[in-house]
């Protein structure tokens, strides 16, 4: 009796979780175009990494209803779009800051002192990597390579790729964001 | 679409050429030095000369040279200027009017030159490479202008699908994903497993730090992938393929999409090719940043939406592969060799390279030396070649330490061994692998333990977690080099690290995991010194149970 008082408790839950999740896409576009999204690739349950891509695109990050929504159109068990989504680097669930700044670790980068810069800019900003600092200006990411290696080192500035990077040239530029 | 359409379309593209073409290198790295502008100037100075009619400025891949970039190649001259600025463009325009005979100079004041003479581009022998920084890769008729498709309709028309693998196997070409296994013998398995449905999945999945090859050749000449994977899909008997693309490579994304629509418009993929009964589509798998789905069985597993977890084998993809059909994995280069290896013939490939290891590699040099960027040597030659005379060497007198090829799974060779010959099983010897084709040079001023150190952390992040010795051994193994780096180590902790990398190794259930230990037994074994000088006496002495071995003085 026990069991199935709690699994109807449970159900009933994420029941009235679900209609919350409907009713914020509801009220937003973005879910709609994510929506036509997938119907392009007809909810196929094998597109599910395309969609997030598309989610992440549009959000900027894969929020808890972003991924509810996901898994209730696409008739997949929640734990296994969760599953997905932390896998992979690429997605985030947290939310980003206003700038990104990918410092690629790449072994070509590594050996030209890449990890110097890294040093540099997180003692600038306060932060680690992988954090975003406390007034959400400034993500710090690293990348494993973007294949930039000629012209190592290499940091991406909000998605442009600049070569031959230096701890003077970093810290600039990184000031020149928190200024702003 | 027939032949003669196809010679139609050459022919067209050919007659329209101009005078004069500059070729401006629009791959990833020249672009983030600010190519698009320097095009874009050079467009304009054109225009507002009034040589519309004589010069084309062109829109090219990869022109190798990455650290001088942005590169402005020009026809028919071959000269190649360097570090090219948007302000370099109306000068260059100038010196094109005032030449002799309206050709273009050799040397352009204020702009710097590459010397096509150097070994750099001399000793390089290109069938990858062949159209990159000669086509425009966002357009197939220039493609089609180099004989492109012209491998797949002599497959299509006049072999039989036996006869395609038969002449991929006389070809003798080996997976350049870095294991080398021989291509025929993958596409002779996946075209004998039974089971109606196939699939041909090119892993362009290039996660090897310091590799870039792939990157190159998809963002050149992506319609040689296509037409490769079409001639591929043929041969095995397959009507759909996927290509899955790193996210971190945009541009190489973009330009397979475009390539992709245009090839369908001229009905050289979807149903019908070439007006024959052979049907192939191909769809773009965008990955989402893990360095393991670059192993084959995990990769499948990413392109079904699924974790990308690995998964033991037997049995082989070939045979059980992407939803349970039988599957032909190749990689990138791979790929891009096949038109070559039609057009021109098996034995003329089986003639390139060195007796067990055919044709060439594409290597993506980088690191401590003074010319990086993309080399295309022939199998076989000695490492010294592209390290010292293509390379240039360490840069600002600096002397070569060691090689590290094959990114996480391989190993360094160090500087006694360079005269080595590059191909599969001399670099096997060395404890190293040929791997995908990253190249990176060191210098006196780098540490091995810290590199096998950033190698084991690479490892440990990337590992998937579905086995323990992978999960939990590297972990561990990077902790013990972490103590060896800051110098709180023991012999008993180094004797430790070696026996984990032989557990790891052995026990590990995918290529991960099993290569992981690859960089630390390499540098131990030809660095050994550098990380004894690390260690601490050990207080207790050398033996392992812990007990001190000097506990009862030796008297006399």
């Amino acid at each position: 009796m026990l069991t199935v008082a709690s699994e109807t408790s449970r159900t009933a839950s994420s029941r009235s979780r679900l209609s919350a999740v409907l009713q914020h896409a509801s009220g937003d576009k973005r879910f709609k175009i994510l929506e036509v999204h997938m119907k392009k690739f007809q909810f196929r349950h094998d597109a599910l990494i395309e969609i997030l891509h598309k989610a992440q695109e549009l959000f900027g990050y894969l929020e808890d209803d972003l991924l509810l929504f996901i898994a209730y159109k696409l008739k997949l068990p929640t734990s296994r779009v969760y599953g997905v989504a932390t896998f992979y680097h690429f997605f985030t669930l947290k939310p980003q800051g206003q700038h990104t700044c990918v410092v690629c670790m790449g072994t070509a980068c590594f050996v030209k002192g890449s990890d110097k810069v890294m040093s540099a800019i997180e003692k600038e900003l306060k932060i680690k990597s992988g954090e975003t600092t406390a007034d959400k200006k400034v993500s710090l990411l690293t990348a494993r390579c973007i294949g930039a290696c000629g012209l190592a080192p290499a940091v991406v500035y909000d998605g442009a790729v600049t070569p031959r990077a230096s701890i003077d040239t970093a810290v600039e530029h990184i000031k020149k964001w928190m200024a702003s | 679409m027939t032949l003669n359409d196809l010679t139609q379309i050459k022919d067209k593209e050919i007659a329209s050429r101009k005078r004069i073409v500059l070729r401006c290198c629009m791959a990833a790295g020249c672009m983030s030095s600010g190519s698009k502008d320097v095009k874009d100037q050079l467009e304009k100075a054109v225009a507002d000369g009034g040589l519309q009619n004589d010069v084309e400025v062109r829109c090219v891949g990869c022109l190798r040279l990455c650290c001088e970039g942005p590169l402005v190649a020009a026809d028919p001259q071959i000269a190649m200027y360097i570090k090219v600025t948007p302000q370099n463009a109306p000068t260059i325009i100038a010196a094109l009017k005032n030449g002799r005979n309206g050709a273009l100079p050799c040397s352009v004041q204020d702009v710097a030159r590459a010397d096509a003479n150097s070994p750099f581009f001399t000793k390089q022998v290109s069938i990858v490479l062949a159209n990159s920084g000669v086509v425009n890769p966002e357009k197939i008729e220039s493609y089609i202008s180099a004989d492109g498709y012209r491998a797949l309709h002599e497959a299509l028309h006049e072999m039989t699908p036996r006869d395609v693998v038969d002449a991929m196997v006389k070809s003798g070409l080996r997976g350049r994903g870095g294991a080398g296994y021989p291509t025929g013998l993958k596409w002779g398995t996946v075209a004998k497993s039974n089971g109606g449905k196939k699939f041909v999945i090119c892993n362009a999945d290039e996660g090897d730090p310091g590799a870039f090859m792939d990157r190159s050749v998809l963002e050149s000449d992506p319609h040689a992938v296509l037409e490769g994977m079409a001639i591929a899909a043929y041969a095995v008997g397959a009507d759909q393929g996927f290509i899955y693309v790193r996210a971190e490579y945009p541009l190489a994304i973009a330009r397979l999409q475009t390539a992709i629509k245009q090839a369908k418009q001229l009905g050289l993929l979807g149903s019908g090719v070439f007006d024959s009964q052979f049907n192939f589509n191909i769809d773009i798998r965008i990955g989402a940043g893990a360095f393991v789905c670059g192993e084959e069985t995990a990769l499948m597993a990413s392109v079904e939406g699924q974790r990308g977890t690995p998964r033991p084998r037997p049995p082989f993809p070939a045979e059980f592969g992407l939803w349970g059909r039988p599957t032909l994995i190749n990689n990138v280069e791979t790929f891009a060799n096949v038109p070559a290896i039609y057009r021109n013939g098996a034995e003329w490939f089986a003639a390139i390279g060195s007796e067990r290891s055919k044709g060439t590699k594409v290597f993506a040099l980088a690191g401590k030396v003074k010319n990086t960027g993309l080399v295309e040597v022939p199998m076989g030659i000695p490492l010294r070649t592209i390290v010292e005379d293509m390379g240039g060497g360490a840069p600002n007198g600096g002397k070569i330490k060691a090689v590290q090829t094959g990114g996480p799974s391989g190993g360094c060779i160090p500087f006694e061994y360079l005269d080595t010959p590059v191909d599969y099983e001399s670099l096997n010897k060395l404890g190293s692998i040929m791997g995908s084709g990253g190249m990176i040079v060191m210098d006196e001023s780098t540490n091995m333990v810290e590199i096998a150190r950033f190698f084991m952390e690479f490892c440990m992040d990337e590992s998937c977690g579905k086995c323990i010795p992978c999960r939990a051994g590297t972990v561990q193994m990077h902790r013990l080099l972490d103590r060896i780096v800051h110098r709180k180590a023991t012999a008993r902790d180094l004797a430790r690290l070696e026996e984990l990398c032989d557990m790891v190794k052995h026990t590990s259930l995918c290529g991960l995991g099993q290569t992981a230990p690859n960089p630390v037994l390499s540098t131990l074994r030809f660095f050994r010194n550098e990380y004894e000088e690390l260690l601490q006496p050990d207080p207790f002495g050398p033996r392992h149970n812990g007990e001190p071995t000097n506990a009862i003085p030796a008297t006399g």
